[in-house]
């Protein structure tokens, strides 16, 4: 398990140097000349050449394109991601809170969307083809069909302004959480509910379960037979979901104006501030990564087939 | 005396309507060997299954099945699980799908053993050792804790056989024990099953596609076509002087050939 | 032939195939169609109700709804599909090319997949904008390069299968060229594959751009664009609610019909790339998600 372990972590080291590189590269392809970006931002009134070379010595951009990759590379391992073009802060200061704040709203909602999911996944699976599968399934199927931000607006018109029970905006008490996470629940929770289902279904026609009754096992321990089985497939998939749901939150904390990464990143392309795009999409990236490893390592350590075979 | 007595089974699929078991009766006499032939598809696994009770939801069986004169289409799910594994038990095609894959097989022989007994983890252990042993598996507790993945074919076949053993149920059904292994193994398993029943006198369904395998163990024998029983009797009858068709086909060509064939396409 | 007819037997799908070919028609003659100026201002006109003339009123700005939509099909969906096309005729190339020739081209090819398929959907659309700057332009580009990486890894496996088949080995041994095969023997039967891949995705798509054109990212003012139209209805939420309705509504509609249709057509053609996944292994519900039957992660 232990050398597993080391291999796949291993494995994962390359992918996050190719992805920092691509992320550098991407951000130099932009056509816009950063020190130019900076002066604009600063509000220079007018550019000189002059003025130019001194900014982009300033920013350390005459310097050759590998050995600023690497200055970057060691400098965003200590968190120093440089200083925003348009607010001169540094970007750590502005993108750490946000990113804490998304987190937040990811974890609730993760946690939300696993119970959620693995309830009626398990439920559904295990009533197949009668109302209560059926209705689930439909109305899942018709909640995946709508916007989010929709659905979003729709419940703060709703909750916010009609009831007036809900904030509409902001993160001041734990009720600001709940419209979000509902909306973001109501998201997931619909994909993944079919994954357990799914999974289940496919357990439930496994001959263990067959031989378990043929032999007169309690049905209660059979369902536990089928469940340790099924969600072992649920975790890493869940795993998995946590980094997509910390880059999807971008739409919802807009909607809800929820100071995290989302709106962070929103604001900074429309005014072009590229430290803080590169550091966000770094940081997801290697988010989805990281997140990709653990949700492997932890199917290996719950299914000995698998991790015989790797 | 009859242990099991079959009237009027019929099987029928609900979600297409399709009869998969026409109106079929028959009976296993205390202490035989019955062995149901056919083609796979011709309702051999279904006949046993239902039986046990143990068909699909969607699956819906119709007409009277007699254990020891008790009809057990008529009991409640309850009783008929404590029915399974101990008076009726079941031994599987694929020993390698027949254990749950995330744990160790002990797991499975301990909640069968003490959903039935009652007995403790150490009585468990020192009876399936004896019954485990008996079947030729060395190393028992070592065995025990092995994940099915670790296993052979076989050795899960025989442990199938072992738990039987403990259990001494009045009637073994044995769905294709020896399909999905290779020939030694195969052998090895019959062995097994011919020893079981001279030592525990039990009945026994033993449903094949291998006429071969069921000349040496079964007494008697039913064949399936198509979900119906187009031929019985006893086995040198059968063999012999064949009434129908199909059994004359079945002789003649033994399936031995056609079978090793369809195995070959049906794995790749 | 016989996939038209097996879906006409299904209603639902003939419905969804239907709605779909009127919406795209009428995106495509939407200047013939539309009853008025989508962008012509008339202040008379704000928040007024539905009318005869104005079949679903007047936005704040006094523009004609129903025409706001109907041009807005054009971004919203039209475009999309075009997207979609360029990325599906990537990856399918790539697919081809590593799936039929395997060895290095194969390998190198897959970790190129690998790389593309690290990054977070949503977040490479960002960086893409990030980069090229805001437009519908360049959404559309950054899906055409995360997308080709996910159509490739199926095709291929599409096309393995099919290779190993006998009469494309028998192909081979009779001396016909490489392209050859794969175009007479391995594109007509992965075009059932292809078909379901891309279905699936069209209805995440349409999601994803109105979502990028609500935050703002996505086509700019004043033309008419579905995510568009409501991130407008947004700013007079409170006081009018009722103008979330109709592109709300138009996404709701359209984005089912292509999901009814990809699980139509996924049922019709039966693709073997779905079932011949190894059975209960974590791959099998990742393919799941990732691709057609639970519509993409990667969604808003």
């Amino acid at each position: 398990m232990g050398s597993y372990m080391m291999k796949r972590i291993l494995v994962s080291i390359p992918l996050l140097l190719i992805i920092s590189f691509l992320t550098f590269v991407f951000m130099n392809l932009s056509p816009q000349d950063p020190a130019e970006v900076v002066l604009h931002a600063q509000g220079v009134p007018k550019i000189t050449d002059e003025l130019m070379t001194q900014t982009k010595a300033e920013l350390g951009l005459d310097k050759p394109f590998i050995v600023r990759y690497f200055d970057w590379l060691v400098a965003c391992l200590q968190l120093d991601f440089g200083n925003s073009y348009v607010t001169g802060q540094p970007v750590w200061s502005l993108i750490g809170p946000a990113f804490l704040n998304t987190l937040k709203l990811t974890v609730v909602s993760s946690v939300v969307i696993i119970i959620l999911s693995i309830l009626l996944g398990v439920v559904c699976a295990l009533r197949e083809g009668t109302i209560i599968d059926q209705s689930v399934r439909g109305f899942s199927f018709f909640l995946a069909t709508m916007p989010p931000y929709w659905l979003a607006s729709l419940m703060i018109w709703y909750f916010a302004v009609k009831l007036d029970l809900l904030p509409t905006n902001g993160m001041d008490s734990y009720k600001s959480y709940i419209l979000p996470v509902a909306v973001i629940a109501i998201n997931y929770a619909g994909i993944y509910f079919r994954v357990v289902r799914s999974s289940v279904l496919n357990h439930l026609n496994e001959d263990y379960v067959l031989y378990a009754r043929a032999c007169g096992v309690p049905e209660r321990k059979i369902t536990m037979h089928i469940l340790r089985n099924s969600l072992q497939v649920a975790v890493s998939i869940f795993c998995m979901a946590i980094p997509i749901i910390l880059g999807s939150t971008v739409v919802i904390e807009n909607v809800f104006a929820w100071p995290g990464l989302g709106s962070l990143s929103v604001r900074s392309i429309l005014s072009r501030d590229f430290p803080i795009i590169q550091a966000y999409v770094l940081i997801l990236a290697a988010a989805f990564v990281l997140f990709n490893t653990l949700s492997d390592i932890i199917n290996a350590a719950m299914n000995p087939k698998l991790r015989k075979g790797l | 005396m009859n242990i099991l007595e079959v009237e009027n089974l019929q099987v029928t699929d609900m979600n297409t309507g399709q009869i998969i078991v026409y109106n079929s009766s028959f009976h296993l006499k205390q202490g035989n060997c019955l062995a149901i032939v056919g083609e796979s598809g011709s309702g051999k696994s279904v006949t046993c299954r239902s039986i046990m009770r143990l068909n699909k939801p969607w699956i819906h069986q119709s007409g009277d099945i007699f254990f020891k004169g008790e009809n057990v289409n008529h009991l409640s799910e309850k009783e008929m699980r404590k029915k399974r594994g101990k008076n009726l038990c079941m031994i599987l095609q694929n020993g390698m799908s027949a254990f749950d894959p995330s744990c160790v097989i002990g797991v499975h022989l301990r909640e069968t053993l003490a959903a039935h007994f009652g007995w403790s983890n150490q009585e468990i252990e020192t009876k399936m050792k004896k019954a485990m042993e008996s079947v030729m598996l060395k190393n028992p507790i070592e065995t025990m804790n092995k994940y099915p993945h670790q296993l052979s074919g076989g050795m899960l076949q025989r442990i199938m056989i072992a738990l039987a053993l403990v259990l001494e149920p009045d009637i073994m059904i044995a769905d294709e024990p020896t399909t999905a292994l290779d020939t030694i193994s195969q052998f090895e398993v019959i062995e097994q099953f011919i020893q079981l029943r001279e030592r525990m006198g039990c009945s026994m369904i033993f449903v094949s596609h291998d006429l071969g395998v069921v000349k040496k163990i079964a007494d008697d024998v039913l064949v399936m076509k198509d979900g119906k029983i187009v031929e019985r009797g006893d086995i040198s009858t059968v063999f012999s002087k064949a009434e129908h068709e199909y059994t004359r086909y079945l002789v003649s060509t033994r399936l031995e050939v056609s079978n090793h064939f369809r195995k070959i396409m049906g794995r790749v | 032939m016989k996939i038209l007819r097996n879906l006409s037997k299904d209603r639902l799908a003939a419905a969804s195939f239907i709605l779909i070919v009127v919406t795209i028609v009428a995106g495509i003659l939407a200047p013939y169609i539309a009853p008025h100026d989508p962008n012509e201002v008339n202040m008379r006109l704000r928040f007024a109700a539905p009318s005869w003339e104005y079949l679903l009123g007047n936005d704040h700005l006094g523009r004609c709804i129903l025409s706001r939509l109907i041009y807005g099909i054009r971004p919203s969906v039209l475009w999309v599909l075009g997207a979609l096309f360029i990325s599906v005729l990537i990856g399918a190339i790539a697919g081809f090319i590593a799936g039929y020739f395997r060895g290095k081209v194969d390998f190198f090819m897959m970790r190129i997949c690998d790389i593309m398929l690290s990054f977070p959907g949503y977040v490479m659309t960002l960086a893409v904008v990030g980069i090229l700057g805001i437009g519908l332009k360049n959404i559309l580009i950054a899906f055409i390069l995360m997308k080709w990486a996910w159509f490739a890894r199926v095709i291929r496996t599409a096309v393995m299968q099919y290779v190993e088949l006998d009469y494309v080995k028998f192909s081979k041994v009779t001396g016909m060229s490489d392209i050859q095969i794969i175009w007479k023997h391995i594109v007509p039967v992965t075009l059932s594959d292809i078909a379901v891949v891309s279905s699936g995705s069209m209805g995440s798509m349409i999601l994803q751009i109105s979502g990028f054109s609500f935050l703002g990212l996505g086509i700019q003012a004043p033309n008419a664009e579905w995510g568009m139209m409501l991130n407008e209805a947004r700013q007079v939420m409170f006081s009018r609610p009722e103008l979330m309705l109709a592109p709300g509504l138009a996404i709701i509609i359209v984005v089912s019909a292509f999901n009814f249709l990809s699980d139509a057509l996924q049922v019709a053609l039966d693709p073997k790339l779905i079932r011949s996944t190894n059975k209960f292994q974590k791959q099998e519900v990742e393919t799941e998600i990732r691709g057609g039957k639970i519509h993409e992660y990667t969604r808003s």
